[in-house]
C-alpha cells in the first residue's frame, strides 16, 4: 500500500479545496489535494454561466474560468494532487484511506486535514412530493450536469421546483436550448435564490415566477406527463380550491443544498442541525486538526465568499500545525454560540479565545425577511456585546458579521453567547 | 423470434413468488422459463412491500395462508444460507398501548403456540420493554415479542432466486407482457408482443394482473382488488431501530409500523385503501400524513428531516381473502394469486405447495445431477478490510474507483449487476440490485456515470438508457437537437 506523508490533506478539490491548498503552500507547508472527480475543478466546471469572482477578482467569470485561475496557480505552486480518487476513511490520528484504480488502497498521513467536499442537492424524497415516480424527476445541478458536459436535454417542457440559484440558472440555459419552461413554482413569498438570477434568468425571458405554490402531485407513472400545483399559507399549508395542473415532461428540484457529511461524521465529528460539522472561529471541527471550508461547512450565496473562507481555513491549518501540532498543546476551551430570534443558523458554533486572535467572522442567516433590523450578540447575563443595524435582511443573503475582539466587551468564562436578529423600533438612520 | 420449443413450464411473472417457483422447479429436469411484462423481475409488489418475514402468529386459522406462513418462515434459514440475500432475524414487538389490546395479545400468542409458533413471549415490563427498543413510545404497557420475525431486502432476495434459477437452467425473458393464452389439449401458446411461447403446464403468478391471466384462459372464478401501502423510507442510520414494530391489528392489515431495513435505514408504513387502478402506484399528501401519524404512535420521535424517498405499493388482494394457489379446471394449469401478507414469508412454502400439484397432475420430476443450489453472496466495497480491498482493486481495478459516493458503491459492483444472470438493464435495475442511487442524494451524483456505464456494457446509445423500461428515457435529447428543429420548422435555417 501506498503511504504519503503530508502536512495538509486537503479533500476535494473544488472552489474551497483549490484556495484551500494554495493558501498552504503558500505559508512554505506541503499539501495533497484529492479529488474524486476526474479533473480539478469540482462543480465550477459545470456551471459555465458567468457571475464568478466580482467580489474576488473584481471580474465577471465563468465556473470554469475562475476554476481555471486557482488550477493554474496549483500548477504553478506544483501542488500534488490526485483525480478519481475517493477518500473512504478518516482514521484515528487523521490518517485517511483512499481508493484509486492506479494504485489501489493508499494511506495517506498529513499533521492536518482541510474538508472541502462540497454539498449535495435536496431530492424529492427530501422534501416528499406525493405522486408517481416516473423518468423525468432531476435534480436541477444534475441537469445543468447532463446539458453542460454531457450534452443532453432532460425535457422540452420544464417546471422547476424551488427558486435556487442553479434552477433559476438552469431555467435561462434550458430556455436557450429551445426548451419550454412553464413556470418556476417557489414555496415561499419570496425567492430563495439572488436577485440578481430572478432578474437576469427569469423575467429577462419572461418565465413566469409562481410564489407561495408548491408541487402537490406527479403525475405520470411511465415519463413525467405534469405536476399539480398548489398555494400554501404561511406555515406551508394547502390552500383548498387553488389546485392548478401543468403539463411538463421534466421536473427540475432546486429546493435546497445540504453540506455533505458522510466522511466527517463517519470520522466522529460532530455534525450541526444545519448538517455541516460543528467548527470553532478557527474553522475547526470537533477533531482536533480537522479544519472545513466551502458549502461542505455552510452553502454560500456565492464562490467568492467560499474562496474567502477557505483561505482563512488554509492559513488556520498552517497556524495549527506551526503552534499547536508542534507544542503539542491542546484545544482551549470554548464559548458557544446559539442562534435566537429570526436566526435559521450561526456559525462558528463556539469560539476559541487564544491570545492570537484578533478578529472573529460569524456567517449567520435569518429565518424570514425583515427591514430595519438590528443583530445583537448577548451574552449569558443578558448584556448586549455586539450589536449592529441593517436596513433589510433576507434568508438568501447570508450575513457576515467581522468582529475585533478588542473592540468587544467579552466576558472570557461566560457559558454561552445568543445571536438575534431583531425589529428596530426607531427609523433608521444611515 | 419465433419459438417452436415446447417449455415443461412456463411461470407468468417475475415477482417473489414466480422466482422462487422457478428457482424450486430448477432442481429437476425440466425446460422451464419465465416471463416478465416490465424490464425487469421484481419491480411490481415484489419492490413495495414492508420486507418483513412474520412468525405465523397472525393470519387467521381458516386461511391456508396460516401453514404457509408457519413453515415459509422457517425455510428462510437455509434459503437465507443457500442463496446469501440480506436476512436477519431481528424478532418483532406487536405494541399494546390498552389493557384491551394486552387481552388481544395474550390470545394471539396462545394461538401462534398452539400452531407451533413456540417463541412467542408477552412481555409487559416496560423497562424491559424500553431497553430492547428505545425509540419505542413510552406510552407502551405490553408487546407480543416474536424473536423469529425478520427482515428481508424483498427484491435483493428476487435477484437471488432468479440468479440461482438461471444458472440452473431456467430462462428469463422480460418485456414480455402475455397478451393472449390459447390452449389445446396438451399445449398452451402463450403470445407477447414480440414473440410466442409454448409449453404442457403454466403456472400463473402474474400478481395484481393473476386474475386477467385466468380471464384469457376462461377462468373467471376470482377477482384481484389493488389495495394500495404508502411509506417513507429515512436515510441510513438516521435512527436506529432493534425491532420491527406493529401496533396492534386491524381487519384490513397489520396496521402501520415502523421498521429497520437490512441496510441500516428505517421506514414507515403501510396504509390500506383499496383502489381501482392495477398501476395506480402514486403517493398522496393525506396517505403520506396517516402513516406519519400512524407511526408517530409507536415511535414518537421519527427523523423526519432524514427521510429520502416515499412511494407506494399494491397489494394482489383476491375476493376470497385467502391465497389461491389451485390445480385448475384446465388440466396443467395452476393459479398462484391473491398473494398479500404474509405472501413473501410464504413464498418458499408456496413453491413447495406448487410442487405438489405438479406432481399431482403427473409431471415428472426427476432430480437434476448438476443442481447447485448455492448463489454466492454479492461482494461489496463496504464489506472489505482494509487487506481485502488492497488485494481485490490490484486483482481488478474497477474496485478501485467509487461511483456512488452515498453508500461507497464501486463500479465493479455496478458491473456486476449488469453482468449478473438476469442483469440489470435499466438505472431501477442497477440501483435495486447493488444499492448505486439508493442513499440520500437519490442518485444525483451517480445517474450520469452509471448511464454511461450501463451504455458501455450494454452497447446502447447513452441517450437510450431508461430509468425502468420503454418510455421511461432519462434524456430526450442531445443539446442543440430542439433548436436545430424548432429553427427548420421556421424556416430559419439553410
Amino acid at each position: 500500500m501506498n503511504t504519503y506523508k503530508t502536512d495538509v490533506a486537503v479533500i476535494g478539490s473544488g472552489a474551497a479545496g483549490l484556495a484551500a491548498a494554495i493558501e498552504v503552500k503558500k505559508a512554505g507547508l506541503e499539501v495533497l489535494l484529492l479529488e474524486r472527480g476526474i479533473e480539478l475543478g469540482g462543480i465550477l466546471m459545470q456551471c459555465i454561466h458567468n457571475g464568478f469572482g466580482i467580489k474576488e477578482f473584481d471580474k465577471e467569470l465563468t465556473g470554469p474560468e475562475y476554476a481555471q485561475l486557482f488550477i493554474d496557480q496549483v500548477n504553478q505552486l506544483q501542488i500534488p494532487y490526485k483525480l478519481d480518487t475517493m477518500v473512504i476513511e478518516i482514521a484515528f490520528d487523521n490518517k485517511l484511506y483512499a481508493v484509486n484504480k492506479n494504485e489501489g488502497l493508499i494511506e495517506i498521513i498529513p499533521k492536518a486535514i482541510i474538508l472541502a467536499m462540497g454539498c449535495r442537492e435536496r431530492t424529492r424524497g427530501a422534501i416528499n412530493v406525493p405522486g408517481f415516480r416516473p423518468a423525468g424527476i432531476f435534480t436541477a445541478g444534475q441537469v445543468q450536469r447532463f446539458v453542460n458536459i454531457e450534452g443532453y436535454l432532460p425535457g422540452k417542457t420544464i417546471v422547476i421546483l424551488g427558486s435556487g440559484d442553479i434552477g433559476m440558472i438552469m431555467a435561462r440555459r434550458l430556455t436557450w436550448e429551445g426548451c419550454k419552461v412553464k413556470a418556476v413554482v417557489e414555496i415561499q413569498p419570496y425567492v430563495s435564490g439572488l436577485l440578481r438570477n430572478e432578474v437576469q434568468c427569469l423575467e429577462d425571458y419572461n418565465i413566469p415566477l409562481i410564489t407561495s405554490y408548491t408541487v402537490t402531485k406527479i403525475h405520470g407513472k411511465d415519463r413525467l406527463k405534469g405536476v399539480t400545483i398548489e398555494a400554501v399559507t404561511k406555515d406551508y399549508d394547502r390552500i383548498i380550491g387553488t389546485e392548478r395542473f401543468i403539463e411538463c415532461d421534466a421536473l427540475l428540484l432546486s429546493v435546497g443544498l445540504i453540506p455533505e457529511n458522510e466522511l466527517t461524521r463517519d470520522a466522529g465529528a460532530e455534525i450541526s442541525s444545519m448538517g455541516g460539522p460543528v467548527i470553532n472561529n478557527n474553522l475547526e471541527t470537533t477533531l482536533e486538526g480537522v479544519f472545513a471550508c466551502g458549502n461542505v461547512l455552510q452553502v454560500h450565496d456565492l464562490v467568492d465568499l467560499v474562496t474567502a473562507e477557505a483561505k482563512r481555513a488554509g492559513k488556520n491549518a498552517v497556524d495549527y500545525i506551526n503552534t499547536r501540532y508542534k507544542k503539542k498543546l491542546k484545544t482551549i476551551q470554548s464559548i458557544c454560540l446559539f442562534p435566537g430570534n429570526n436566526v435559521n443558523y450561526v456559525k462558528p458554533d463556539n469560539i476559541s479565545l487564544s491570545e492570537n486572535i484578533h478578529d472573529i467572522i460569524i456567517n449567520l442567516r435569518v429565518k424570514n425577511p425583515d427591514r430595519r433590523v438590528q443583530i445583537n450578540i448577548k451574552d449569558d447575563t443578558n448584556r448586549i456585546i455586539y450589536k449592529k443595524k441593517k436596513s433589510y435582511v433576507i434568508p438568501s443573503e447570508m450575513i457576515e458579521l467581522n468582529i475585533k475582539i478588542n473592540e468587544i466587551d467579552l466576558n472570557p468564562n461566560c457559558n454561552g453567547l445568543i445571536i438575534e436578529v431583531i425589529p428596530l423600533l426607531e427609523p433608521l438612520i444611515e | 423470434m419465433l419459438s417452436s420449443e415446447i417449455y415443461d413450464i412456463i411461470i407468468i411473472g417475475g415477482g417473489v413468488i414466480g422466482c422462487n417457483i422457478a428457482r424450486a422447479l430448477s432442481k429437476y429436469n425440466l425446460k422451464i422459463c419465465l416471463l416478465e411484462k416490465n424490464a425487469d423481475i421484481a419491480m411490481g409488489t415484489t419492490k413495495a412491500n414492508s420486507g418483513v418475514i412474520h412468525a405465523g402468529y397472525s393470519a387467521e386459522r381458516q386461511y391456508i395462508k396460516r401453514n404457509l406462513c408457519i413453515r415459509g418462515n422457517k425455510l428462510y434459514t437455509q434459503a437465507a444460507k443457500e442463496l446469501n440475500f440480506p436476512f436477519k432475524r431481528i424478532g418483532s414487538f406487536v405494541v399494546a398501548f390498552e389493557v384491551e389490546e394486552i387481552k388481544l395479545l395474550e390470545e394471539l400468542r396462545k394461538k401462534g403456540i398452539e400452531d407451533g409458533v413456540l417463541d412467542l413471549e408477552l412481555i409487559l415490563d416496560k423497562q424491559k420493554i424500553l431497553k430492547m427498543e428505545p425509540h419505542l413510545s413510552e406510552d407502551v404497557i405490553g408487546v407480543l415479542h416474536a424473536p423469529s420475525a425478520g427482515i428481508v431486502s424483498p427484491y435483493e432476495m428476487t435477484f437471488a432466486l432468479a440468479e440461482n434459477a438461471a444458472i440452473n437452467g431456467v430462462k428469463f425473458f422480460r418485456n414480455q407482457e402475455v397478451i393472449k393464452i390459447d390452449h389445446s389439449e396438451y399445449t398452451f401458446k402463450i403470445t407477447t408482443p414480440r414473440n410466442e411461447f409454448k409449453c404442457s403446464n403454466l403456472i400463473n403468478c402474474a400478481g395484481l394482473y393473476s386474475a386477467k391471466i385466468s380471464k384469457m384462459l376462461g377462468l373467471d372464478y376470482f377477482d384481484i382488488t389493488p389495495r394500495k401501502g404508502e411509506y417513507i423510507l429515512f436515510d441510513r442510520n438516521s435512527i436506529q431501530l432493534n425491532k420491527i414494530l406493529f401496533p396492534t391489528q386491524t381487519k384490513l392489515s397489520k396496521g402501520i409500523l415502523v421498521c429497520p431495513t437490512f441496510h441500516g435505514n428505517a421506514f414507515v408504513g403501510p396504509n390500506a385503501q383499496n383502489i381501482n387502478d392495477l398501476e395506480d402506484t402514486s403517493t398522496t399528501t393525506a396517505g403520506l400524513k396517516e402513516i406519519l401519524e400512524g407511526a408517530r404512535k409507536l415511535v414518537p420521535n421519527l427523523p423526519l428531516r432524514a427521510s429520502i424517498q416515499n412511494f407506494a405499493g399494491l397489494r394482489a388482494v383476491s375476493n376470497t381473502y385467502d391465497f389461491i394457489i389451485d390445480n385448475t379446471e384446465i388440466y396443467g394449469f395452476i393459479n398462484v394469486a391473491g398473494i398479500l401478507s404474509p405472501g413473501l414469508t410464504s413464498s418458499f412454502a408456496i413453491a413447495e405447495k406448487v410442487i405438489d400439484i405438479l406432481e399431482l397432475l403427473g409431471v415428472e420430476l426427476k432430480l437434476k445431477d448438476n443442481y447447485n443450489p448455492y448463489r454466492p453472496k454479492p461482494e461489496r466495497f463496504t464489506d472489505f478490510s482494509k487487506k481485502q480491498l488492497e488485494k481485490k482493486i490490484k486483482e481488478d481495478s474497477s474496485w478501485g474507483r467509487i461511483i456512488c459516493r452515498c453508500e461507497k458503491i464501486s463500479e465493479r459492483e455496478i458491473l456486476n449487476a449488469i453482468q449478473a444472470p438476469v442483469g440489470a438493464t435499466t438505472l431501477d435495475g442497477v440501483k435495486f440490485r447493488c444499492r448505486a442511487g439508493m442513499g440520500r442524494c437519490q442518485a444525483g451524483f451517480c445517474r450520469p456515470r452509471v448511464m454511461e456505464i450501463l451504455s458501455n456494457e450494454l452497447n446502447i446509445p447513452y441517450q437510450a438508457i431508461t430509468k425502468k423500461g420503454e418510455d421511461t428515457n432519462i434524456l430526450i435529447a442531445k443539446t442543440k437537437d430542439l433548436l436545430l428543429t424548432q429553427l427548420l420548422e421556421k424556416g430559419n435555417l439553410k
